[in-house]
């Protein structure tokens, strides 16, 4: 998904729209239809940058189509502005900032809760358009007499008219937009995008400012909204209320998951079925109104049964038609790996040397309801330590590293990293200072391929918590690929780098669990469990990883695997009930009474 | 303008019509708890609800007869919606729920458009119903008291189904956890089939039963899904007494807005979710973690 041939889309797509301009007259389209379909295909590529990329489900972008709108045909039509290129970019940025505010609101819940706000929040709109500022909009009457744009170069004047002319006006819009929307998804800020809508937990634990993301892609889609609004208003010569209506919003949904989401494509194709459907039931079956009835069921049929829209469902034909070369047989992990301790073990932010504890937690407490999980842990590892951290179940464990990493506020006590209290953090923050996990479960991103989701990891590293890199070719991230064919070396994964993580073996998931904390550069890296689940030769392997990544890093491992923790790591704290039990080289652990009693039961360990 | 007398009868359309409100947001709140989906046909629904009502009324020329088809007839419509299609999508992404039954609210819409056109229809309220009653101070149309009555003893049945009944108890345990209500031996199909059947009585019951006050059109359920919207923000979403609390709060919102303004009453009830949103994100009876 990350890889692309440069211009191959955008070339298509130019020809596309040159041969639409010729061929279409004489298909008896009109051109007002032709129009439509353009403006909302534009309008729709910002919502598929919204939804089909970032997974956000928005029904109230008719607020942000009208606001862009009215305000370009408001500004023409009383002169403030004569050119209508401009008048429709103040239109797209005044959306843009409407986003920015709506963005705030919608965007503090997420899924269903989203999607309800984004409705009532356009709903909003829709009354205040009509009542307070219809002086303004013509409340029910919208606004007439927007005129048509010209170009002006020098002596050259041209001046559009309203028919075939001005789709080639429309066309080069459109053009531009998906131009400037296939930069945006291929680049870095747009594998984020792809990345939070896989996985948000595991974005953000790799150190990315989800919520600003979340926020940058709702703004796209207001501003390509506003843009799009004022083209409506051009294409009609009129700017009609309905842009702020419930059924605008709609109408975009069910476009875009007709056409399919995901390619930027998909609203023009939808917009387009939905408008020949219009035109054809209409005039040739004579079925008046009744031709959105045999839409709409047309839509459910698509939803049930065609998940990935018209676009998806051609793209899957074409797959079986020409299967593409067998995927390469599965590689046999290399039974040495090997040592490259180089990769990425130390991070660009170089801070004043510190000579204490790489972490240090101060009576650290967490209580859940009645129950105390954590009670007055105190616990420090030094530079340079592969800690292991042992204890039955129910020991409290998972609730410390939970802490350590910043996913769990403790309820008393502090968390220093590098001496620096980082109690209060939040994850993303703290992934960014050096310090993250690989879970217990696997939280991979399964859409993606494992190479994408290792750039994913490094992108973090790279780029810090948040970028508004659109532009910017995600090869161009310096340094980005020495790190990710680093770490695919590293934890033997290579020659699997291009299949998708649904097509690993479960052995080969852990190990890129783990890779995906190695490729944020950690200094201190938390295992939580890595050989869980993994047969012998598997545990074997990732032991001998775990010995090779240990360099340059101080690691902190919790595990059941007995013989696999006194084999390598260097101290053991032990949990029991919550509290530290005891702490001492593995062979003070192995003779402890008190572990013995409390953790093997009385019988003493071989 | 602002006497005391028109701000009570505005405080009575609140309650009446927040009662409404209340109902509908019950079920579509009942549903999202227990089955995780969002009902976006559930507007349909109750506007499926006063057509079915308004054909019974046209067969039989009663009201109460018009009141208990509709009802049956939504609880039948919500079970086979629940088993065609509603059951497929439990184990798919939250988008495709979503889209799946904004279609189907959409075909339900241009269905009824097709059979009845466009035309508004009205249901007279019934006979003992009609007119004006001289309450001390003022006076006020009957059948309004009546809905208020109605939809109060509606929302009783409905706690006493969720709170009393062993249907209730499973329901109530499916909102906390639906799959741990599997795994104790309960045929979950079944009680989700009849979840889904009891919201969209509750959505059709209220369709009638408003019938009299407002006219029928086919897109009219479409303002009453954002108010629901609104009412299960502020409740707290899959929270029955938030429903009711929050239906309330935006019958009042609207009505006594709308005393002042009517052109703001909708404004006031979107400001209303922002400062809940903002204040209290899971809304005022909702737990904090329910995503």
């Amino acid at each position: 998904m990350f890889r692309h041939r440069r211009f191959v889309i955008e070339g298509l797509t130019a020809i596309g729209l040159v041969v639409a301009r010729f061929a279409l007259p004489y298909l008896h389209v009109s051109p007002e239809t032709a129009n439509q379909i353009l403006v909302w295909g534009l309008f729709g590529i910002g919502f598929d940058i919204l939804f089909g990329y970032t997974g956000l489900l928005s029904f109230g972008q008719a607020a942000f189509y009208g606001t862009g709108g009215f305000v370009a045909a408001y500004l023409l039509i009383n002169n403030m502005i004569s050119s209508v290129v401009l008048a429709l970019i103040v239109g797209a940025l005044a959306a843009a900032v409407v986003g920015v505010a709506v963005g705030v609101v919608a965007l503090r819940r997420t899924g269903i809760y989203f999607a309800m706000i984004t409705v009532a929040i356009a709903e909003m709109f829709f009354f205040i358009e009509n009542n307070p500022l219809s002086d303004y909009t013509g409340g029910e009457n919208g606004l007439p007499g927007v005129p048509t744009p010209s170009i002006n170069i020098g002596s050259l004047h041209y001046q559009f008219g309203t028919d075939w002319s001005l789709f080639s006006f429309i066309a080069g819009c459109y053009f531009l937009g998906i131009v400037f929307g296939l930069r945006i998804v291929r680049s870095p800020f747009g594998a984020v995008l792809i990345a939070i809508r896989d996985n948000p937990l595991r974005a953000r634990a790799l150190g990315h400012a989800v919520g600003l993301y979340k926020l940058a892609a709702f703004v796209i889609a207001a501003a390509y909204a506003g843009f799009a609004g004022g083209l409506l208003g051009v294409v009609q010569g009129f700017m009609p209320p309905e842009a702020f209506d419930f059924d605008t919003s709609g109408q975009l949904v069910i476009q875009t998951a007709i056409g399919g989401t995901g390619t930027l494509f998909g609203p023009m194709v939808g917009a387009a079925v939905w408008l020949f459907l219009r035109d054809f039931l209409q005039s040739a079956f004579g079925l008046g109104a009744t031709w959105k009835l045999v839409l709409g069921l047309v839509f459910v049929a698509l939803v049930m049964f065609l998940r990935r829209g018209l676009i998806g469902g051609a793209a899957a034909v074409l797959r079986r038609l020409a299967p593409r070369s067998a995927p390469s047989a599965p590689q046999q992990a290399p039974a040495a790996m090997p040592a490259i301790a180089s990769v990425g073990a130390t991070r660009r932010r170089h801070e004043a040397p510190f000579t204490g504890p790489v972490i240090e937690a101060r009576s650290l407490t967490k209580v859940f309801g009645g129950i105390v999980a954590n009670r007055d842990i105190n616990f420090a590892v030094e530079q340079g330590e592969l800690r292991g951290i042992i204890g039955p179940n129910g020991a409290g464990k998972s609730t410390f590293f939970k802490m350590l990493t910043c996913e769990l506020k403790p309820t008393a006590g502090h968390i220093a990293f590098h001496g620096r209290d980082i109690t209060r953090m939040n994850v993303a923050d703290v992934c960014q200072l050096g310090l993250t996990k690989s879970y217990q479960v696997n939280q991979l991103f399964s859409r993606l391929t494992l190479r994408e989701n290792v750039i994913i990891a490094a992108l973090a590293e790279r780029r810090g918590p948040f970028a508004l890199d659109l532009l910017r070719r995600i090869d161009r991230v310096p340094g980005l690929n020495d790190q990710v064919e680093g770490t695919l070396q590293l934890v033997g994964l290579t020659g699997r780098a291009d299949l998708p993580v649904a097509e690993l073996a479960y052995g080969e998931k852990r190990r890129l669990e783990i890779g995906l904390a190695l490729a944020s550069s950690p200094s201190l890296l938390l295992l939580d469990e890595p050989l869980a689940g993994l047969s012998p030769s598997e545990r074997a392997e990732t032991v001998q990883l775990l010995k090779n990544i240990r360099r340059g890093r101080t690691l902190v491992v919790v595990e059941h695997d007995m013989d696999a923790m006194f084999g390598m790591a260097g101290r053991i704290t032990v949990l029991h009930e919550g509290t530290v039990l005891a702490e001492g080289t593995p062979a003070e652990i192995q003779r402890n009474s008190l572990v013995q009693e409390a953790y093997l039961g009385g019988v003493a360990a071989e | 303008m602002l006497s005391w007398s028109n701000f009570v009868s505005q405080f009575f359309n609140g309650l009446a019509s927040g009662a409404l409100l209340a109902l509908i947001s019950s079920g579509l709140t009942i549903i999202y708890g227990t089955l995780g989906v969002l009902n976006l046909a559930h507007g349909a629904m109750f506007m499926l609800g006063g057509y079915a009502g308004l054909v019974a009324f046209q067969a039989t020329g009663s009201f109460l007869i018009a009141v208990i088809a509709g009802s049956l007839f939504l609880v039948v419509f919500g079970v086979v919606f629940e088993f065609l299609i509603i059951r497929r999508f439990y184990s798919r992404p939250p988008e495709d729920q979503l889209l799946v039954t904004f279609g189907v609210g959409m075909v339900l819409v241009e269905l009824v458009r097709w059979g009845f056109g466009s035309l508004s229809f009205t249901v007279p309220p019934p006979s003992w119903a009609a007119g004006v009653s001289h309450l001390s101070f003022m006076f006020y149309p009957t059948y309004r008291i009546v809905v208020l009555g109605i939809a109060a003893a509606a929302l009783a049945v409905l706690y006493f189904v969720l709170y009393r009944t062993r249907l209730g108890m499973i329901v109530r345990a499916g909102i906390e956890d639906s799959t741990m209500v599997g795994m104790l031996g309960i045929n979950v199909d079944r009680v989700f089939m009849l979840v889904f059947g009891i919201g969209a009585m509750a959505a059709g019951f209220a369709g009638i039963v408003n019938a009299p006050v407002v006219s029928l059109t086919p897109d009219m359920g479409e303002a009453i899904l954002v108010q629901t919207f609104v009412v299960v923000v502020i409740g707290g979403v899959g929270s029955f007494p938030g429903a009711i609390l929050g239906g309330l709060i935006a019958g009042e919102i609207l009505s006594i807005t709308s005393m002042f303004d009517p052109a703001y009453s909708e404004v006031m009830l979107f400001a209303a979710m922002t400062l809940v949103l903002l204040l209290r994100p899971q809304g005022l009876l909702g737990l904090p973690s329910r995503e």
